[in-house]
């Protein structure tokens, strides 16, 4: 009897201890960011001119490319959700595949297809276009890396509409274009926005690929994780400057998020949010 | 008043439906789950494809496969009432009727008694509210025809009775050829002057409610009139009456010919009860031990070995009918129909 209850406080404690050591483990980098430099500091170095050109960067190719991620991904999606057809799976595979990829590899992928010597170079050369190391090359490699996730998360989103609405709203006369406006889009409004969420934070934190295929020019393709790249070996406190902005990005968008989910508690689509990789 | 006429078949799972109807008034079609009745509609309003067939109302063609046909669910004058009416979750009640059609929303909200709920979402609203909607809606785009998917099935009883006298009155006030599919035969009869019985996907039979009483072509049909069906075989003749074995033995005369394995049809209402060994004319007894004793309405149903005896409710007091006691049950032999069993 005794031997159970020690047994049982003993398991109690260790449980304990790992969450605690877990915790303390998350935390603290984000701590130590804020901390290691003064506010007030803090707000002067943002003013850097290497912080605000990354800044202006980054806003501009992820608004770029979650526009574009929008418009292209969420027909895709709807069709992936809404057609049964023989590869189908093999297809929505695919489309997820970029969400494993090591970034590097994203980056030589982009570079392989979209380079001035890759497979589609020498129509690329031909159009007299040459993408990579570009602001367009950011936009691209933004792209290909956060779309999945937005894709993924529309898929089930769709999948989630109850067929009966659609097929009743076709009935009462509607055809397919006002039904996906007036019933499909209202009602997965919610899961496609916590989708782009996710696709938005993962763009924002994008390294890998973006430095291989659109190099680190101040001003041009240098955006904010590029820029404390740079910045961490000359002046790390510009570089904490930076980090301390976007773990604000990040916070806001991941508050934003939960709301948004927090809104529709019947919803079967629980994304876990994944920490933007660099 | 216009006809909608349904000649078609769908493949389906594990079976190919099969149908040919002609819809003036209101037809009803009752059978089991997974016979395909749903399928029936989702093929007419166009949401599935038939691999051969015809559909039309009147001179429009919906679909025809030999002509090449097929007009997309939005292109069809026809008002679907789904089975959980399918009413749009983020739209309020005058926008879902609007939906159909915005020229009579105001006329068939007040029609329906929906007017005070205009701006209610359809969470917030009891089954048969959320029923009224869903016709309004479907009628609101001025359907030809009208198709109602087990239209009282998700209702409690308690709305039920009261909703199926409004239903019937509505039916009988739009004047439009209407396809109804319940599994409650009660409810085709209650709704529909013509019923027919689909199972697995095939018409068995189709005719007036009383025509499927007195004479069911088919043991599926009787099962679901409400009839006992007692399986025998029979044994010859005896002044002009075919004599059935029952699988349990007792002797059965029957009105009807019939020759083999055959079903003998009676229904609860015509078997009466008794303490005593009865001397009347009924020709066919069975006696046994009641398995249950159910109120129902006014009326009691007393389960006797494999036959089921509706009496009043003051008879049965009368008899002191009990779980466990004997009793005699006993018809006539013209109370009888006889169905071949395959």
């Amino acid at each position: 009897m005794a031997g159970r209850r020690v047994r049982r406080a003993l398991l109690g404690a260790v449980f304990l201890g790992a969450a605690a050591v877990a915790l303390v483990f998350l935390v603290l980098p984000v701590v130590a960011i804020f901390s290691r430099v003064p506010p007030a500091r803090l707000v002067h170095l943002l003013s850097t001119p290497i912080v605000t050109d990354a800044l202006v960067v980054s806003l501009k190719t992820t608004a770029i490319a979650q526009a574009l991620i929008l418009l292209f991904g969420t027909p895709l999606a709807y069709l992936l959700a809404s057609r049964r057809f023989a590869g189908r799976t093999l297809l929505v595979t695919l489309v997820e595949l970029p969400l494993v990829l090591p970034p590097a590899v994203a980056g030589l992928g982009l570079l392989a297809a979209f380079g001035r010597f890759g497979l589609l170079g020498s129509t690329d050369r031909a159009l007299g276009i040459d993408v990579s190391f570009t602001q367009t090359a950011v936009v691209m490699a933004v792209a290909f890396v956060s779309s999945p996730l937005y894709i993924r998360t529309a898929i089930a989103a769709f999948e989630g509409v109850d067929q009966d609405l659609v097929a009743a709203s076709r009935t009462l006369g509607a055809g397919s274009t006002r039904t996906f406006f007036r019933v499909v889009l209202p009602l997965t409004r919610n899961g496609l926005a916590a989708g782009e969420a996710l696709a938005f934070a993962r763009g924002l934190g994008e390294f890998g690929a973006t430095i291989m295929f659109a190099g680190s020019l101040q001003g041009v393709t240098q955006t904010l994780p590029l820029a404390i790249y740079a910045a961490f070996s000359l002046d790390f406190d510009v570089a904490l400057a930076m980090g301390a902005l976007l773990v604000v990005v990040s916070a806001v968008l991941l508050v934003t998020l939960r709301l948004i989910l927090s809104w529709q508690p019947s919803r079967r689509i629980s994304p876990s949010l994944v920490a933007p990789s660099s | 008043m216009a006809t909608l006429s349904a000649d078609f078949s769908l493949p389906r799972r594990s079976f190919e439906l099969r149908l040919g109807l002609e819809v003036e008034r209101t037809v009803a079609l009752v059978g089991p789950s997974g016979a395909g009745k749903s399928s029936v509609l989702r093929a007419i309003a166009g949401l599935l494809q038939p691999s051969a067939g015809r559909v039309a109302l009147d001179g429009e063609t919906w679909f025809d496969a030999d002509g090449g046909v097929d007009l997309p669910p939005d292109e069809r004058r026809v008002g679907l009432v789904f089975q959980d009416y399918a009413l749009f979750p983020h739209l309020s009640v005058r926008a879902n009727v609007a939906y159909g059609g915005k020229e009579r929303v105001d006329e068939l909200l007040e029609r329906f008694r929906i007017s005070h709920l205009a701006g209610a979402r359809p969470g917030e609203l009891s089954g048969g509210e959320r029923q009224r909607v869903a016709l309004a809606r479907a009628l609101a785009r001025n359907p030809g025809a009208l198709l109602l998917d087990e239209p009282l099935a998700a209702l409690d009883a308690h709305t039920k009775s009261g909703v199926r006298a409004e239903l019937q009155e509505l039916l009988s006030d739009l004047e439009l050829p209407t396809l109804i599919v319940t599994h409650d035969y009660e409810d085709a009869v209650a709704l529909a002057g013509t019923v027919g019985v689909l199972v697995d996907g095939e018409l068995r039979q189709i005719g007036a409610p009383e025509e499927l009483i007195s004479s069911p072509l088919d043991p599926f049909v009787a099962s679901f009139t409400g009839a006992n069906l007692l399986h025998g075989r029979t044994v010859g003749e005896e002044n002009g009456l075919t004599r059935v074995q029952l699988e349990s033995g007792e002797l059965l005369y029957s009105t009807d010919p019939g020759s083999g394995e055959v079903g003998v049809v009676v229904y609860p209402w015509d078997v009466s009860v008794g303490r005593a060994y009865p001397d009347d004319s009924a020709l066919n007894l069975v006696s046994g031990e009641v398995v249950s004793v159910v109120q129902v309405g006014n009326r009691v149903r007393v389960r006797i070995g494999p036959l089921t005896a509706e009496v009043t409710g003051a008879s049965a007091e009368r008899l002191g009918l009990a779980r466990g006691g004997t009793v005699f049950a006993s018809f006539k032999a013209t109370g009888t129909r006889l169905v071949p069993l395959s």
